[in-house]
């Protein structure tokens, strides 16, 4: 019996001793193995970058971005900001050019029409302007369908009917913006040479451009309110182009920040665009008598020349004489004779 | 009303790819489209996670806010879907998703987006639900049938979760009590604005 004590005491005390040893590091393990203390977390590596990359096994290597909160900035950019400048910059225009309107009138040809006209833009310059302005045209409606046409189209015709147009507004605005690229490169190209800002412009726009008032500051080819509106469509043009084939192409160039950015960019840019165009648009139409016919038929009056671009009138007078003088002159020197 | 809501466990995904697979197939999701993935964080370093993601149904979708014809909808689950008969296109959807969510099948030419796909949450679309419109546009929609999304359903390490929102929070405040660690509700605090604290 007490053989048998003897040699089970010491295997109780082995088992009391394994137990023991098996309850006390156990937990101890356990603290040493927290396998978050060095993971990864989302908040840090929020607050390190903007967005959280990791590695993904599909081929869509774009897919590897986890979290990019990046774009809540840019909904707020798109739903408020953007409404309100566009709105204040085209309607503010508008204002203006009512106003405009209202106290000053039309800009008269104040020494009347001579009959005589002087060709202005050839049938090739004419077609740049024509194709680039229709492009133009839709791509502002197709365009501020994207940003205002919620808001203040959708809830008059309905889900279905602005889904079905806004789907074509798209394939325009896309398309588009080809034929638009090519105006706007060779508007580049042809006008240039009228287009640098030179001493005459200071003048010009000294004594208010004849817009106010009634004065008629001399002026070359282009005066310097149509070098303004020049260069703001080759360098808005450009803008909005660049960015908008970035955007038409995504991922080509940029990642989403990257499209993002040429979003703003395109969609500012375009608003003030369509701002400035509204004002070309005015004084080429109902703001200056005799002016449409420059774009319309080519030829502008004489008298209108002599008015709005006298220096540019007698370069080409000097060169070559008001072509249709040939009716005229003709007559008074057969008459003469 | 259950407000539904995706949550990955990250310490326990394995990364195996199965509720990608599985969704894909269950779908018929169109070539070159995922609507869930995993991704991979500090890959092969210490600390390393696999999150599994997909479109996570936000309070306050940005994708509905910005969508230029509001072809977005909030189910009374909570799920955020869309009508492919709206959908033009345009991409500002992604633009605006925090999760890449949103994505484009290239019809035509210059890679043109054609019309958005996204995760359903299992859930079709403005369709009448488990009709053949609604399967060829959206997939299955096992919700209707009283099923939940695919991917939690067959996921091997239960890694991930969907179903009610409360419900999962406290399943995972559960685990994380009980294995004393946790590496949070990936995208809750972007997509709910709420973390489960832990």
């Amino acid at each position: 019996m007490s053989s048998f004590a003897r040699f089970i005491r010491p295997a109780i005390g082995a088992w009391a001793l394994l137990l023991l040893i098996m309850a006390v590091p156990t937990p101890s393990l356990a603290q040493q193995v927290n396998p978050t203390a060095s993971s990864v977390n989302e908040r840090q590596l929020l607050q390190e970058m903007d967005r959280i990359q990791g590695r993904v096994s599909i081929p869509d290597q774009r897919s590897s971005v986890l979290v990019q909160p990046a774009g809540r900035e840019w909904r707020e950019f798109r739903n408020v900001a953007l409404r309100w400048i566009g709105g204040v910059a085209m309607l503010g225009m508008l204002a203006v050019l009512v106003i405009f309107y209202l106290t000053r009138g039309m800009v008269r040809l104040e020494s009347g029409r001579s009959g005589r006209t002087i060709v202005r833009f050839n049938t090739f310059e004419r077609f740049v302007h024509w194709m680039t302005a229709t492009c133009f045209v839709i791509l502002a409606i197709s365009g501020l369908n994207i940003t205002f046409g919620r808001p203040l189209l959708l809830p008059l015709i309905g889900f279905d009917a602005f889904s079905e147009w806004s789907q074509w507004a798209k394939f325009a605005h896309n398309y588009l913006s080809f034929p638009f690229t090519i105006g706007v490169v060779l508007i580049f190209l042809m006008w240039i040479g009228g287009n640098i800002p030179n001493k005459v412009d200071l003048e010009w726009i000294k004594r208010g451009g004849g817009l106010i008032g009634h004065d008629h500051p001399p002026a070359r080819r282009f005066n310097a309110g149509q070098k303004g509106i020049y260069w703001i469509v080759v360098i808005g043009g450009g803008i909005v182009a660049a960015t908008g084939y970035q955007l038409m192409f995504p991922f080509y160039l940029t990642g989403i920040e990257g499209m993002q950015i040429a979003q703003v960019v395109h969609s500012i840019v375009a608003v003030l665009f369509i701002a400035a165009m509204l004002a070309h648009i005015y004084i080429g139409t109902i703001g200056m008598e005799g002016a449409f016919e420059a774009m319309g038929s080519g030829e502008v009056d004489v008298n209108w020349a002599r008015e709005h671009h006298s220096l540019w009138l007698d370069q080409q007078s000097a060169r070559s004489g008001p072509n249709d003088s040939q009716p005229r002159p003709r007559h008074a020197a057969s008459a003469a004779e | 009303m259950a407000r539904m809501k995706f949550l990955c466990d990250a310490d326990r995904c394995i990364e195996c790819n199965a509720c990608v697979t599985a969704c894909k197939n269950e779908h018929e999701v169109p070539w070159g489209i995922n609507r869930r993935r995993v991704v991979t964080i500090a890959d092969g370093k210490p600390g390393e996670r696999s999150v599994s993601m997909a479109c996570m149904h936000c309070t306050d979708a940005p994708c509905a806010a910005v969508c230029p014809v509001n072809c977005f909808y909030t189910t009374a689950d909570g799920v955020v879907l869309h009508s492919k008969d709206l959908c033009i296109g345009c991409g500002y959807c992604f633009y605006a998703c925090p999760f890449g969510a949103p994505q484009y099948p290239k019809v035509g030419n210059f890679g043109s987006r054609g019309k958005m796909d996204k995760c359903t949450y299992c859930a079709g679309g403005p369709e009448a639900d488990g009709s053949k419109e609604e399967y060829e546009k959206y997939g299955a929609n096992r919700l209707a049938e009283g099923k939940l999304p695919l991917c939690a359903e067959m996921c091997s390490t239960k890694s991930l979760l969907a179903g009610d929102g409360e419900i999962i929070a406290q399943i995972y405040k559960e685990r994380v009590l009980k294995r004393g660690y946790g590496s949070g509700a990936w995208g809750w605090k972007t997509a709910y604005r709420e973390t489960i604290e832990s």
